[in-house]
């Protein structure tokens, strides 16, 4: 009979310090050695995680009533425009919003400001009403003064994502950074066999509610990612080939650590923001066991052609070779680098 | 022997003499031009690969000095706020000399005596921690 664990078994173990906690490289490297059935005995959780850029981020603020009153109808934040539909104090910061005359400061910027504690320029505009009768404000605030501020990104911790390259003869400036000419470098995002949805690619235990690590403090997995996409080519490995499934997450900013948010400017391309994530995933059973011992040489991914509109494809990696150095794509051999944090 | 990097920094007086000349006649220093941006009559920058004995390489940049060439070694000219990096990797993507890579923890690594100041990490960085001053 197959040997199982549930949930409050694991919390019990964690409760009274006896769980065993392993990182997924940590049990890849154990997988080497012991099968998926004597590693759900001996695992209880397994730690996943990613630093990387994630430009579908952003911070829900509000930011208090003045009195008088207003009703904010167009908001800046450091000269950087946020979203003002939302009732009267309430606005949403996107991390790559930004003022076009000032391109390498953004909403990301300001949400690491305010998480540092600096003081953040609001100024806002209203056509004034009854009940909130004031046109203009012009004052700061910081993170101490506003009421909530809240991380809410539709789309991180792509659970897989491409390579990028460039044929052409001319340098481009990407989010996945700078790529050089006539194939001199290729840059990839993803943790490999760190990647927290690459170790349970079919959602057994990720899910609206799960409790994550983000950005230096409990958050939670709050839906689906925006693009969230499961009908991606899989490998014999049960992993999706290229980018694939996504998730929405929310936290609050005001527990996190400026060590797990940093904002990013990308030449020529724009703002970002670095989210640091973790999930931890619990050893339920053998498949999971299984999920989780998956290596970087089982993980593979698209290279794609950042040089041509469309960026199609021309070669597959996987991530042993991506973090060896090297890859071969067109019979070229390509120097590689991360362009997240590994 | 020694293998070092300076830039040298030339004021319009000093551009029209050979001086590179002496340096490998007089003080039998093998140089390697890595860099060099000329402005006829204003000035000019070179970053200048030196190899020989130690004491040759201090006479001859004495003999620059004296004509009122200044000679910095390149990791003076050259900073990187380690300190706040988060090791992402967009650096050593685009650094073909080799000096910005990854070490086995996945932590940068910056070897300025290969810096061939291409200066392209300076806009690869998302963060912008580093600073060149060749001019």
């Amino acid at each position: 009979m197959e040997y199982k664990k549930t949930y409050d078994q694991i919390n019990e173990k964690l409760k009274n310090g006896e769980a065993i906690v392993l990182t997924a490289e940590e049990v890849s490297k154990l997988a080497e050695e012991a099968s998926p059935e004597e590693i759900v005995k001996q695992v209880d959780v397994v730690t996943t995680a990613t630093f990387g850029a994630m430009c579908s981020s952003g911070a829900i603020l509000n930011v208090g009533h003045a009195d008088p009153p207003i009703r904010m109808e167009k908001i800046r934040l450091n000269g950087v425009p946020c979203y003002e539909g939302l009732a009267a104090v309430d606005a949403y910061i996107g991390a790559t919003a930004c003022d076009p005359d000032n391109p390498e400061y953004g909403g990301a910027h300001v949400i690491q400001d305010l998480l540092e504690g600096k003081e953040i320029e609001l100024e806002a505009w209203a056509k004034g009403t009854d009940c909130y009768p004031r046109k203009h404000i012009k004052t700061t605030i910081n993170i101490n003064s506003i009421n909530e501020f809240t991380l809410f990104n539709p789309r991180n911790a792509y659970q897989n994502y491409n390579v990028a390259v460039n044929t052409t003869k001319k340098m481009v400036h990407t989010y996945m950074g700078t790529l050089l000419s006539n194939l001199r470098n290729a840059t990839y995002s993803t943790s490999g066999e760190l990647s927290p949805l690459l170790n349970d690619p079919e959602f057994r235990t990720i899910g609206i509610g799960t409790r994550i690590f983000l950005g230096g403090a409990q958050g939670f997995v709050v839906w689906p990612g925006t693009q969230f996409n499961t009908t991606k080519p899989k490998n014999e490995h049960g992993i999706p080939v290229g980018n694939a499934a996504t998730v929405a997450v929310m936290g609050n900013l005001k527990e996190m650590s400026p060590e797990y948010i940093q904002a990013a400017y990308y030449e020529q391309y724009g703002v970002s923001l670095f989210v640091g994530i973790g999930i931890p995933i619990p050893v339920l059973d053998a498949d999971i066991a299984k999920r989780v011992s998956i290596k970087n040489s089982q993980i593979e991914t698209a290279v794609l052609d950042y040089g041509i509109v469309g960026a199609p494809k021309i070669g597959q990696v996987n991530y042993e070779q991506l973090q060896s150095g090297f890859i071969k794509v067109k019979g070229k051999k390509i120097r590689t680098a991360p362009v997240a944090s590994l | 022997m020694i293998k070092k990097r300076f830039v040298l920094s030339f004021p319009p007086q000093s551009g029209d003499k050979p001086l590179s000349y002496h340096l490998v006649k007089e003080y039998d220093i093998r140089i390697n031009i890595l860099k060099a941006e000329v402005y006829p009559g204003k000035r000019g920058s070179l970053l200048l690969e030196l190899h020989g004995k130690v004491v040759n390489i201090e006479k001859g940049i004495d003999y620059l000095e004296k004509h009122h060439v200044s000679c910095e070694p390149l990791d003076k000219k050259i900073t990187h706020q380690a300190e706040k990096c988060i090791h992402c990797g967009n650096c050593t993507a685009v650094c073909f000399a080799g000096a910005l890579t990854m070490d086995d923890s996945w932590e940068l690594n910056f070897d300025k005596a290969k810096c061939v100041v291409c200066e392209l990490c300076v806009t690869a960085c998302p963060l912008k921690l580093f600073n060149i001053d060749f001019n």
